[in-house]
């Protein structure tokens, strides 16, 4: 089999992906009377052409990158985790409890608190399934998906019954104390001369960054990331070379789960200071998209983060300045999905065929 | 001896049997590529009509394609297949049965739970009802047993037959389909040195009764005793076809491999130390709770081979894994007195590797090797928390790791020495000396070694086993399993027969021959000690 180049890997598979997805979006905006050339022109003008836009699309990358990095972890242990979503709604648990409970004097102390907090609770909500898997042997695909309705109905509960202010009728938490208020990039001096309106993007998105870094050191610079690519790659040769596949298997599903948890610190700590029902709100699931897209690499996630969070602010420009509903979002992202992540080997071969016919003649002459 | 251009058909280079010269098989610039790789490449082979016809050369040399495109599983992208004189299209495998042509593949395909009457029958079915087809086969079978000398109980169930048996009934399902040409790939891996003997007696009745044989096969020993002509094919084209009688071992395998080769392992005299490992009523049960390993002693001394001979699957699997910390079992090990924890805490790779036991494993590929990872990944590979490879605390050093590979491929000439390249873009014989080289460069106390040739060509083979002998000679232990005779009787101080999960005796390599190691394997003990 050819193989391609490798700028060709990285590059152009994953762009002729999206070139295809916007065609058939293209064609699904036309197939309900509207414009697609308008709808193209709201999205990129209402979330890459200003700064408020930027402030926006940041935001959305800012959670998509921990999600994307979640699944990434797992994936390069050989696990699948679906249950990003559930595991970013128990970080928000522990966001509200670690700000509302404990009284921090300053916002980076509160971000540290609450950061080990949503690491900590994401990667309880990780744990269960894990043993379960590396102990029972129950697949990780099927406890993640039912922990993620576990969440969801723990989280009403937890929200109804528990942490709702006396006298309050939204199933809510009370809004977090000042103190515990992050910079958001219209705060951040420097940041404040490009991001002048108020923009929901804040000191989280830089974490997310480093967290990529991290990521990135833990997979290919340490022991345990060596032990968990291997282990990934091959259970049975890790076995050979004394890895302990329960150890990996609770570790890695540790980390990731951590990492969607951290997720909350963006959307819960950093934008709606509260715990509300729902705050992943499908975030989860998109890291899985942004993690396959990415190839499981953080640079590529990082990448694919960013598309989807303008994926993510244009769809909801277009809900309203167009006639289009905001649910094309939903087809989009889905579109996007399908042509990255499921036909990727589809696009891959009809890319390499492609290639080989214009390698032939060089051979032949050589 | 003379050598044949690839146009050359080499008509006039075979032996024929007697007055009949026609050809059982002709194949005219056969060429089959796949991708890049060029599998076959104009080849033109005749085998004459009641011949046995040797087809030998290294793993990749193309032999296994070339069978395949003659028994139409692959098309070829160019040439010509005649049989029996007449220009022959094999589209499929159903066209080249009824051309005559039959196979028996290296792992069988037969049903476990049907007897040797429905298998024979199976897919040559007439009729709704099984019954009439059923009494014909058993009147078919029973004249073929007679003719070929090929007794199988046709009411046996596959199951409870040995491996030689099956290959029997493979041999008469291509019969009983009235196969005039039968081709064999690669038969004797499975078989006891007896069972091979008993298989080329039944081929040259086969011979005999004007049938023509096609017999693929890597090992010289069998070419040798078995065929009239031999081809031999290396990368992919026909390198050569002669007449066996005008051959030498030697020559053949400078012809397959292209260079001269050591046949014979050098080897000086062995001088036991200390005693290394011991082990005590080794037991190892699988995961059906059936008893694999059932009570295995023996001792191994510094500087001497300690050779396991068997029929694959009797035990030496289960051995090698458990010594290797891969599996639990029960019993006891100890390594230069140290106790080896055969379960529990310390039964692990890294605690073994700790102990200063190295594991070369049977299979390279699910155990041995990471195949996406690369080179200098691979190098680390059961070693990752050696210092060496550390840079602080947190971080691996991977520029020390790339080093330390350079430098390790260099020595045990791996070719290409890119230690960038994936494990799986190595041949065979190059994944094998990444790993021969990994384990041997720990200079362990106990080398535990499996198949440490297999699937690894000739050129490779002698390195490896100069390695081997090298660590002898430097004082390790080395317990070394393989199912090829030869290479246990030419390296071992001491042999070790194992059958069914137990050891059947030890031998002096310079006492023993084939015959009574062979009587061993099939569980056969002349004198009556069973250990």
């Amino acid at each position: 089999m050819d193989r391609l180049p490798r700028w060709a890997d990285v590059a152009l598979v994953p762009l002729v992906s999206l070139t295809l997805a916007a065609i058939i979006s293209a064609l699904v905006i036309i197939a309900i009377g509207q414009d697609p050339w308008e709808a193209i022109t709201v999205m990129v003008e209402g979330s890459v052409m200003n700064a408020y836009g930027w402030g926006y699309t940041l935001y959305y990358a800012t959670s998509f990158i921990f999600t994307g990095l979640a699944v990434t972890v797992a994936f390069h242990a050989g696990l699948f985790n679906i249950g990003g979503e559930g595991q970013a709604q128990l970080g928000g648990l522990g966001v509200a409890l670690a700000v509302l409970f404990i009284p921090w004097p300053h916002w980076t102390l509160a971000l540290l608190g609450a950061s080990v907090g949503a690491a900590l609770f994401g990667a309880a909500w990780a744990a269960i399934p894990a043993y379960l898997q590396a102990k029972r042997g129950s697949h990780i695909v099927i406890t993640t998906i039912m922990f993620n309705y576990i969440a969801a109905s723990l989280m009403i509960y937890m929200l109804v019954d528990v942490l709702r202010p006396p006298g309050k009728m939204d199933p809510a938490t009370a809004n977090f104390p000042p103190q515990a208020h992050l910079p958001r990039f219209n705060e951040i001096p420097g940041v404040n001369l490009i991001f002048e309106t108020k923009v929901p993007a804040n000191v989280t998105f830089f974490i997310a960054l480093a967290m990529a870094v991290v990521v990135w050191l833990l997979l290919w610079r340490t022991r345990l990331g060596y032990q968990i690519r291997a282990f990934g790659k091959s259970e049975s040769a890790a076995r050979y070379a004394g890895i302990n596949p329960t150890r990996i298997i609770m570790i890695a599903m540790l980390i990731s789960g951590g990492l969607a948890g951290l997720m909350a610190i963006n959307n819960v700590m950093g934008e709606a200071e509260r715990l509300l029902g729902n705050s992943a709100s499908g975030a989860g699931f998109i890291g899985i998209a942004v993690a396959l897209m990415g190839r499981n690499h953080p640079v590529g996630v990082v990448l694919a983060a960013l598309l989807f969070g303008f994926l993510f602010q244009g769809g909801a420009e277009l809900g309203l300045w167009t006639k289009i509903p905001i649910e094309l979002r939903t087809v989009v992202q889905g579109l996007v999905i399908l042509f990255t992540g499921a036909l990727d080997v589809m696009v891959r071969m009809l890319l390499t065929r492609i290639f080989a016919l214009f390698r032939q003649p060089k051979l032949e002459a050589a | 001896m003379k050598r044949e251009g690839p146009g050359n058909t080499g008509e006039d280079m075979v032996a024929t049997n007697g007055a009949d010269a026609a050809f059982a098989i002709e194949l005219k610039g056969i060429s089959k590529a796949f991708g890049p790789v060029q599998a076959n490449k104009d080849i033109n082979i005749a085998v004459p009509k009641g011949t046995i016809h040797g087809i030998i050369g290294e793993n990749g040399a193309g032999k296994s394609t070339l069978m395949s495109i003659l028994y139409g599983f692959y098309k070829a992208d160019s040439g010509q297949i005649f049989v029996n004189g007449a220009l022959t299209p094999i589209p499929d495998s159903q066209s080249a049965i009824r051309a005559g042509i039959g196979m028996v593949f290296q792992h069988f395909k037969l049903v476990q739970n049907f007897s040797v009457l429905e298998n024979i029958i199976l897919g040559a079915e007439e009729g709704q009802m099984l019954n009439s087809s059923l009494a014909k086969a058993r009147k078919e079978l029973d004249r073929l047993a007679r003719d070929y000398d090929l007794d199988v109980d046709p009411d046996a169930l596959i199951e409870d037959l040995s491996v030689g048996h099956q290959q029997r009934v493979e041999i008469l399902k291509a019969l009983y389909r009235q196969a005039d040409i039968l081709i064999l790939d690669e038969p004797t891996g499975v078989l006891t040195p007896d069972e091979a003997d008993h298989l080329f007696r039944i081929l040259k009745g086969l011979k005999d009764q004007g049938k023509t044989v096609i017999l693929i096969t890597h090992k010289l020993r069998e070419i040798m005793e078995a065929t009239d002509n031999v081809s031999v094919m290396r990368r992919g084209t026909m390198v050569a076809t002669v007449k066996t009688a005008e051959t030498s071992p030697e020559q053949l395998a400078e012809l397959m491999v292209g260079r001269k080769v050591l046949l014979e392992v050098e080897k000086g005299v062995a001088k036991p130390g200390e005693v290394v490992l011991k082990v005590e009523d080794l037991r190892v049960r699988d995961e059906h709770k059936v008893e694999r390993l059932k009570g295995v002693s023996f001792e191994i001394r510094a500087g001497e081979i300690l050779g396991i001979a068997g029929v694959a699957g009797n035990g030496q699997t289960e051995l090698m894994e458990a010594l290797g910390g891969m599996i639990r079992a029960t019993g006891r090990a100890s390594l230069k007195g140290a106790d080896l924890p055969l379960s529990g805490p310390g039964a692990d790779g890294q605690s073994r590797r700790a102990a200063g036991i190295a594991h070369v494993p049977e299979d390279r590929h699910h155990h041995g090797l990471i195949l996406d990872f690369t080179a200098w990944e691979n190098m680390a590979f059961g070693y990752f928390n050696d210092p060496d490879y550390q840079k602080n605390a947190l971080l691996m050093d991977n520029d020390a790791l790339r080093d330390d590979t350079r430098k390790k491929m260099e020595k045990f000439d791996v070719r290409p020495p890119d230690c960038w390249l994936p494990a799986k873009s190595f041949s065979g014989g190059n994944q094998q000396k990444i790993v021969v080289a990994r384990e041997i460069e720990q200079s362990p106390a106990l080398l535990l070694i499996g198949q440490p040739t297999r699937g690894v060509d000739i050129g490779a083979i002698e390195f490896i086993h100069k390695q081997i002998i090298a660590l002898r000679d430097a004082g390790a232990a080395i317990l070394l399993v393989s199912v090829e005779l030869d290479e246990i009787m030419s390296l071992s101080d001491r042999i070790a027969v194992m059958f069914d999960g137990r050891i059947m005796g030890f031998r002096d390599p310079e006492t023993t021959d084939e015959r009574e190691l062979g009587l061993l394997m099939a569980g056969v003990t002349g004198k009556g000690e069973a250990a």
